[in-house]
């Protein structure tokens, strides 16, 4: 009785998630299928699975080079990895040692931090682009990748804060105090107990910097004067232009873009389910 | 000797030589022709020139950010629309005295005139023309009663074959056949004219085309190609980019729009002409002035239609040899005789919105061509709000200095929060402190000041609150109707409650069942299931608005499979509305599974046992286990996804547009029409913004009070 049940449970599961696996799937198919047709138009039929498969558009992608020939591609490419891996380094840095601080240390400001740093995610980001430009340019960031990268892993510090605080907030306070009565500094108890344990909120918070630095297109294309430093999803918004898109190389594009996103979700995934149960923590 | 004088050239080569920058928009055959061109024009004067392309999309805001800072362009080649925007912001050189006038075609001199002064030198033209398959129509029609004739022939609906395909939803594509029917677009004042006769014969006779079925319905620049390279659509309306979209093969011609036949007018779309613009700010004007006129005349000309395919403003390029012969381009020369220059005036700009909103609400079934007019004319009147009186500041600085004063004594005089960590926390804090402050909240709080004023043309004045009393009285406007702000808000609400349980449910759902000991091929599902936060939402969500299509739609397709009627999903608000939801939960879910995943490994295993042995049930362990657990470390994550959804902009903006009539727009999207779609009132915008801000402060109460009962 108990095994027929599982046996039923197994098959229910794997039945729901590969039909939300196919209803995941189904747009994404009708992106690939337009990067490996060749008209630059979405076709009319209702199969996702295209009529005739070509690789140019994908060609066009990641061949593309300008008019000193130059591999434009390459360089966008190195200027995106150079721009979100930085966000994600300076912008991790920066708020897990804050929200450590705001979980564990008792001092004042510190709720009406939590609170500013929530309000600043409630204004629409478009209305600020114009104050932040005069502001870069009296730091003398504009047209700079660094520029970029602070801007973007400022912009990331409220989220990676708000969801570092509360994962701390639910670590145990005793292992800390345990380190510290065996004459652990600070800065060891930090390095040594935290954030070993924080692997799990680490993991999705770098994600996250990285993907927002990633996919984010309207402040490169305005702070950066020069093709070989755009990133690359300012490279992807050109095949948008006034009167039409060229479809094809934008989805060649887009699943090109998404690619390294995938790569760093598999190897970040171990490290998500990882955590607490690995280091053997009771609450 | 000879060395010497080699020397002596290079030398004064290079002492006369500027660098060039020059910013534009094109792909393509026309950015080739451009770097072409530069190319002859540094071997020509020695002037180097930097290209570099800006997606289209940032273009405009790019412009508008860098030239005032000095950071801009020497020249850039935009569209003559816009001209005036730009010479109040003071971004332009003029060109009067140095442009030639009798060289270019009178229109394209017409249209770069502000106030007498002219700006930029006109490079080409982009006008509508009808594109015929020659294979399926052996005679382009030239009138509107030849064109009904051979449309019964031409289309079957029941086969989506269509005598004419074009984007019938857009103003641009509309404008010809208004004029056509003579209405006129501004009256004798020069203020924006709906209600005409010739308003309601044009909304009846497209309707017309659709009902007959010669048109599809909710056509995009997507559907009208695919359906003209397929052959399924004899004519086409498009203007000159639509010959590079053509399939290889498809033997086509090019012909001027018909004459209305009621009128005898002929249709009269609208002519823009793109210019190279002088920066006001180079500092090598000579020079920029040499390219720009360089682009426009001559060989810059010749390369420009070779090789970008451009229709010319020069005269003198369409008696080439290459170009005479050449059909295409006389062809749009011919078409763009009827052509009228868009009026580069504001209250052009101020006409395209309530023309869309009737436009599609014809179209769609949800309005009468009678009344087409006064649906705009009342859009028009919400919309365009004279500037509100200036005022004196100085009560409100009184009030914001008494409030400081306040907040300080009140924060003194409160008990002392013991700080035992202060010194330690400064340390740990600090960093991230300054670049939040520098980076997020200088620029949040000019951002919010902006409120109190109102912006044109570069030039803000002080206006207390009157764009708050505005929008919370909705000046213009019944409270129950779309664009309130009350309304707004409602749908808002509604908006981000729906969308973050289903994230939330939706995401907590996989991610215990990722966690299942039963599953197999777990890493498999656990990438699969986080595709669509991958993929940049802007093609994903795209993809998904074809799938809601009326007649090409997979889920219309799907539904029809069942036996249940197509549904028009963007003409009802619910459907529309669902729609939006549909793909922000695709979209949205991955982020909260994610999370929920990592915290889910926060709960020990034990606990389960435990209750297992107790002989508790999935369901009693779920609800007193895994959610009371789980709440902490979700809860920041719903808070701001809470945030996020109620500022999601992309999804709708993408998806829906508003549809129907700005039913589905939610605060942030009316905030971000105000600020760059209607005229940049960013002042409005901001008082926007503030108020949405003030909403989710009064929501985050709440959920501070929810934090603060789990520590209790």
């Amino acid at each position: 009785m108990k095994k027929q049940s599982t046996t039923a449970q197994s098959v229910l599961l794997h039945v729901g998630l590969v039909l939300m696996s196919i209803v995941v799937l189904y747009p994404v198919l009708w992106v690939v299928k337009l990067a490996l047709s060749p008209g630059q138009a979405p076709s009319l039929s209702a199969s996702p699975l295209p009529d005739a498969v070509t690789f140019d558009n994908f060609k066009d992608v990641l061949l593309a080079s300008d008019t000193q020939g130059r591999w434009l591609f390459g360089r966008q490419l190195l200027a995106s990895l150079t721009v979100s891996s930085a966000t994600t380094i300076v912008g991790l840095t920066l708020s897990v040692s804050a929200a450590w601080a705001l979980s564990r240390f008792r001092f004042p400001g510190r709720e009406g931090g939590m609170q500013v740093l929530l309000i600043t995610q409630m204004f629409p980001a478009t209305l600020m682009l114009v104050p932040l430009y005069g502001i870069l340019e009296k730091l003398g960031l504009l047209d700079s990748l660094t520029g970029l990268v602070l801007v973007y892993s400022t912009t990331s510090v409220p989220f990676c804060v708000w969801m570092l605080k509360g994962y701390f907030d639910t670590l145990p306070k005793e292992l800390e105090e345990a380190a510290i009565v065996d004459g652990a500094s600070t800065a060891q108890v930090f390095f040594k107990v935290v954030l070993p344990l924080a692997r799990p909120a680490l993991a999705v918070t770098a994600l996250f910097s990285f993907m927002q630095a990633w996919n984010e297109f309207i402040l490169a294309a305005t702070l950066l004067n020069d093709a070989g430093r755009f990133t690359l999803p300012v490279a992807l918004q050109r095949f948008v232009g006034e009167y039409k898109v060229e479809w094809g190389r934008f989805a060649a594009g887009a699943l090109v873009v998404s690619a390294p996103v995938m790569a760093l979700f598999f190897a970040l995934q171990k490290h998500l389910v990882g955590g607490l149960t690995a280091g053997g923590v009771k609450g | 000797m000879k060395a010497c004088l080699a020397l002596a050239c290079v030398f004064a080569a290079t002492a006369q030589a500027d660098e060039l920058t020059l910013w534009h928009a094109y792909r393509g055959g026309e950015e080739q022709a451009l770097e072409q061109a530069t190319k002859a024009f540094t071997a020509q004067t020695g002037h180097t020139v930097t290209l570099l392309a800006v997606p289209y999309d940032a273009f405009s805001a790019k412009l508008s950010s860098a030239i005032p800072h000095g950071a801009g362009p020497d020249v850039f080649i935009f569209a003559h629309e816009r001209v005036r925007q730009f010479v109040r912001l003071d971004m332009l050189a003029t060109s009067t005295g140095k442009l030639d006038p009798s060289v270019y075609l009178p229109a394209a001199i017409d249209a770069l005139e502000v106030d007498g002064q002219s700006y930029g030198y006109p490079l080409s033209l982009k006008c509508l023309a009808l594109y015929v398959n020659d294979a399926l129509v052996t005679k382009a029609p030239d009138t509107t009663a030849e064109f009904l004739a051979m449309a019964p022939r031409l289309s079957a609906a029941d086969r989506n074959q269509f005598a004419l395909a074009y984007e019938a939803g857009d103003f641009y594509y509309h404008a010809p056949i208004l004029l056509g029917f003579q209405a006129p677009l501004f009256d004798a004042q020069g203020k924006a004219s709906f209600d005409s006769p010739g308003m309601t014969h044009s909304l009846q006779f497209v309707r017309g085309l659709q009902d007959k079925g010669f048109m599809p319905q909710e056509s995009s620049s997507a559907l009208v190609k695919s359906l003209f390279n397929d052959g399924q659509a004899a004519m086409v309306i498009s203007g000159p980019w639509f010959a590079g979209e053509i399939a290889e093969g498809l033997r086509y011609s090019v012909h001027p729009l018909p004459v209305v036949s009621e009128t005898q007018e002929p249709m009269h779309p609208f002519l823009g002409v793109e210019a190279a613009f002088v920066s006001a700010r180079s500092t090598k004007a000579a020079a920029a002035n040499a390219l720009a006129e360089f682009l426009a005349r001559g060989e810059g000309a010749r390369l420009r239609v070779t090789v970008g395919r451009q229709i010319p403003a020069e005269t003198a390029a369409y008696e080439r040899p290459e170009v005479a012969q050449d059909t295409f381009i006389q062809s749009f020369h011919r078409a763009a005789a009827n052509a009228r220059p868009t009026p580069n005036t504001l209250e052009m700009a101020r006409l395209w919105e309530p023309m869309k909103l009737t436009l599609r609400a014809v179209l769609q079934g949800t309005a009468a061509a009678e009344d087409g007019g006064a649906v705009a004319a009342r859009r028009y009147r919400a919309l365009n709000r004279e500037a509100p009186p200036e005022t004196s500041p100085v009560p409100w600085l009184l009030a914001l200095g008494a409030a400081v004063v306040g907040f300080v004594l009140w924060q003194s005089r409160k008990k002392k929060e013991k700080a035992p960590d202060l010194k330690k926390a400064i340390v740990w804090v600090a960093p991230a402190a300054v670049g939040v402050l520098v980076l997020v909240l200088i620029p949040f709080v000019v951002g919010l000041s902006l409120s109190v004023f109102h912006h044109d043309a570069g030039h803000y004045t002080f206006v207390g609150s009157a764009n708050f009393t505005d929008i919370l009285t909705s000046k213009g406007y019944r409270v129950t109707e779309p664009l309130s702000f009350w309304f707004t808000l409602a749908v808002t609400v509604l908006w981000t409650a729906v969308n973050v349980f289903l994230h939330v449910a939706v995401g907590l759902a996989l991610a215990l069942a990722l966690k299942s000991p039963l599953l197999k091929l777990r890493g498999l599902f656990r990438v699969l299931l986080i595709v669509p936060w991958a993929v940049p939402n802007y093609i994903t969500a795209l993809m998904w608005k074809g799938l809601f299509h009326r007649q090409f739609g997979a889920i219309n397709g799907l539904l029809h499979l069942l036996g249940v009627e197509p549904v028009s999903w963007f003409t009802h608000f619910s459907t529309s509305f669902a729609a939006n939801v549909c793909t922000n939960t695709w979209l949205g879910f991955p982020f909260m599974m994610v999370v929920a995943l990592g915290a889910l490994q926060a709960i020990p295993q034990d606990l389960y046992e435990a209750a297992e042995v107790d002989g508790a049930s999935k369901w009693t362990q779920f609800t007193r286990i895994t959610l009371p657990l789980l709440k902490p470390a979700m809860l920041p994550a719903v808070v701001l996804g809470t945030v996020w959804t109620f500022n999601m902009f992309n999804v709708i903006y993408l998806v829906s547009g508003g549809d129907p009539g700005g039913a589905t727009d939610i605060l942030v999207s009316e905030a971000f029409r105000w600020a760059f779609q209607r005229n940049e009132q960013y002042g409005f915008a901001a008082a926007y913004s503030v108020l949405i801000f003030v909403v989710l402060l009064g929501w985050s109460a709440i959920t501070k009070r929810l934090g603060a009962e789990k520590t209790a």
